[in-house]
């Protein structure tokens, strides 16, 4: 009962991490067609800014998440209109090269500039120990994982589906042409949802640093989990990439508790089964 | 259009001889660059040797990505799976003559080959993608599982191939292990330019280019990308062959993620859907690696990357891709 109910909560909290980091990755890929393997690279600039900013200066958590968030969009931008600009509606191969390419080039500066080693954003005392719910207690940082993850989730459907940019947005993902023809600017649309995207990568990576430790080689040894649960999930889907980070993030908590030895074996099983089940995604659309 | 059709094409006006002398224009190539590099780098051998094993996986997955449009990001698992059939064989059942290793290695590449087949081609675009990823994962974790048989993460070690042809010792400084190696490429090269030309690889590019006609015109797309990746597995499986064979040990990370996308980035590099294009990436990205990490261990990373973006950016066709297709322009111009 004890195994099962700290697997639960790991679980919740994993997924979490990994909805908040992917759900950008998930809504960029939808939209803009590009299979954007430097997504992790993003999460992994969000968590090396908190945490010089934290660990180096000093600063307070809050105020280096927010940091953090818009110290990486304000890197990724210019990337964005630089050089994914280029390979929108490239074929896969050349999206794919492109953004290794980029990968690699920030884990060779993030190397250079702060070193091979581990970095930890420190916790401040709020969300350090653990509280206790009467019958069992709980990390007070996987509580705030979980909290964070909901609380995207419910933003982002709010932005998607009540406010006028989110109508903008699903129009653009149905049929850009159509939506460009009909007025919708879909530069600034395909722009602040790049923005966003990137925002959310780097508050996954700071919140989730404590589960997914923050190093160079970060951005290549989690890229592939992410592109996985958005391709599972379906992509540019919420409630398809949200039971995709549960499954999957449940699935590998499981499995690492009750045989460490096996890795990551049953995760990459589920995932080939998942998707010879679904080959469009958990909530793919035909079409797509 | 790809550059492979294209190049067809234009052989094609020229007939049948112009192709035969570009079969024997590509072997003297390769002979050519292979004395070169004996002679240029004779204490360097085991770079080469590797370069040439690797260039049978480039080989290979360009004939499923180049010619069959299937992007994989798991190829290593048919190198890996050929290299470790190859191993086992020797340690484990005591084959130790390199031509039978040989056979080993390109029969179990062939199989896993069938196996990612099967599992691969049950999806398309991204979840595709994903599945090739899945697979290369599975087989590092159920090689390293596997350890009774694969040595796990230490290696699989003790690998003494008898003398080649129970001649031709395999020495210190690797020159049997090279030969061997330049006669497997050129064999490879000779025989995939025969499989790409004959009329069941120009089925594989019509299926690249539009599955749904070639299924109206009575052939099965399915079973022609199977029958491709099965040849493909043979490939790669002779490569990773060769590579236990030279090395005399098989680790893990010729069953990895990274080997796989390494291989990718150099058949990009070079340019799909040309043999030519494979090998030239294979050589530019081996070299440029090698005197970079040599360089600066710290920066090489940074480097790669760099290159990666200068080709996505400037020779969108690879480099062999660009290269000739600036050649048949100044050919038109000519004219």
């Amino acid at each position: 009962m004890q195994t099962v109910f700290s697997i639960a909560v790991d679980a919740l909290a994993y997924g979490m991490v990994l909805f908040v980091i992917s759900i950008g990755l998930s809504v960029t890929m939808g939209l803009m067609r590009v299979v954007n393997l430097a997504h992790g690279a993003f999460a992994m600039i969000g968590g090396y800014i908190a945490s010089y900013a934290a660990r180096d200066l000093g600063l307070g958590y809050g105020f280096a998440v927010l940091l953090a968030v818009f110290g990486t969009i304000v890197i990724a931008v210019p990337i964005e209109r630089l050089l994914y600009r280029r390979i929108y509606g490239a074929p896969e191969l050349t999206q794919v090269l492109m953004t290794i390419g980029i990968t690699f080039c920030i884990i060779g500066i993030a190397n250079y500039a702060f070193g091979p080693t581990l970095k930890t954003v420190p916790l401040p005392l709020a969300l350090q120990g653990s509280v206790d719910l009467g019958f069992r207690s709980i990390a007070t940082h996987r509580i705030f994982a979980i909290a964070c993850g909901l609380a995207v989730a419910a933003a982002l459907w709010y932005l998607i589906e009540k406010t006028a940019f989110g109508v903008k947005l699903r129009a653009a993902v149905d049929n850009a042409a159509m939506a460009a023809a009909l007025g919708v600017r879909t530069e600034i649309v395909y722009a602040v949802s790049f923005a966003v995207a990137v925002g959310l990568a780097a508050l996954g990576g700071v919140v989730g640093a404590e589960l997914l430790p923050v190093e160079p080689y970060y951005a290549l040894r989690y890229m592939v989990t992410f592109l996985v649960v958005v391709s599972v999930g379906g992509a540019g889907s919420i409630p398809g990439a949200l039971a995709a980070c549960l499954v999957l993030g449940g699935i590998d908590t499981a499995g690492r508790y009750l045989v460490p030895e096996f890795g990551e074996f049953f995760f990459y099983l589920a995932v080939i089964a998942i998707v010879c089940v679904f080959p469009r995604g958990l909530a793919g659309r035909a079409g797509q | 259009m790809t550059m492979a059709t294209m190049n067809d094409a234009l052989a094609g006006a020229h007939g049948k001889g112009h192709k035969l002398g570009r079969d024997l224009a590509g072997l003297a190539v390769i002979l050519g660059l292979a004395v070169v590099g004996y002679l240029l780098f004779p204490n360097n051998l085991a770079l080469l040797t590797r370069m040439t094993a690797i260039a049978l996986l480039v080989l290979s997955l360009d004939l499923v990505t180049g010619y069959c449009g299937v992007a994989t990001l798991g190829h290593a698992a048919l190198f890996g799976t050929g290299a470790y059939a190859s191993g086992i064989a020797a340690v484990h059942f005591g084959i130790t003559d390199p031509l039978l290793m040989l056979a080993c290695g390109i029969l179990g590449g062939a199989v896993a080959g069938l196996v990612c087949g099967v599992v691969i081609l049950r999806a398309h675009g991204l979840p595709q993608l994903v599945l090739t990823i899945a697979l290369i994962h599975l087989f590092h974790e159920f090689a390293n599982k596997a350890s009774s048989w694969t040595g796990g993460s230490d290696g699989l070690a003790g690998i003494a191939p008898d003398p080649l042809l129970g001649h031709f010792e395999f020495d210190l400084w690797g020159r049997t292990a090279y030969v061997l190696g330049i006669i497997l490429l050129a064999v490879v090269f000779a025989l995939l330019r025969l499989v790409v030309r004959s009329p069941f690889g120009m089925l594989c590019r019509g299926v690249k280019e539009d599955p749904i006609r070639i299924r109206a015109m009575g052939a099965s797309p399915k079973l022609a990308l199977m029958k491709m990746y099965v040849i493909s597995g043979a490939v790669a499986g002779a490569g990773g062959a060769l590579n236990a064979i030279s090395t005399q040990v098989v680790g893990l990370d010729s069953l990895s993620f990274t080997l796989s996308a390494e291989s990718l980035v150099m058949l990009v590099l070079g340019g799909t859907g040309s043999l030519f294009g494979a090998l030239t990436g294979t050589i530019v990205f081996m070299f440029f690696e090698d005197i970079v990490s040599a360089a600066n261990p710290f920066h090489w990373l940074t480097m790669v990357g760099a290159l990666l973006i200068a080709v996505v950016l400037f020779a969108p066709k690879g480099l062999y891709g660009t290269l000739a297709g600036l050649a048949a322009r100044r050919r038109e111009a000519r004219r």
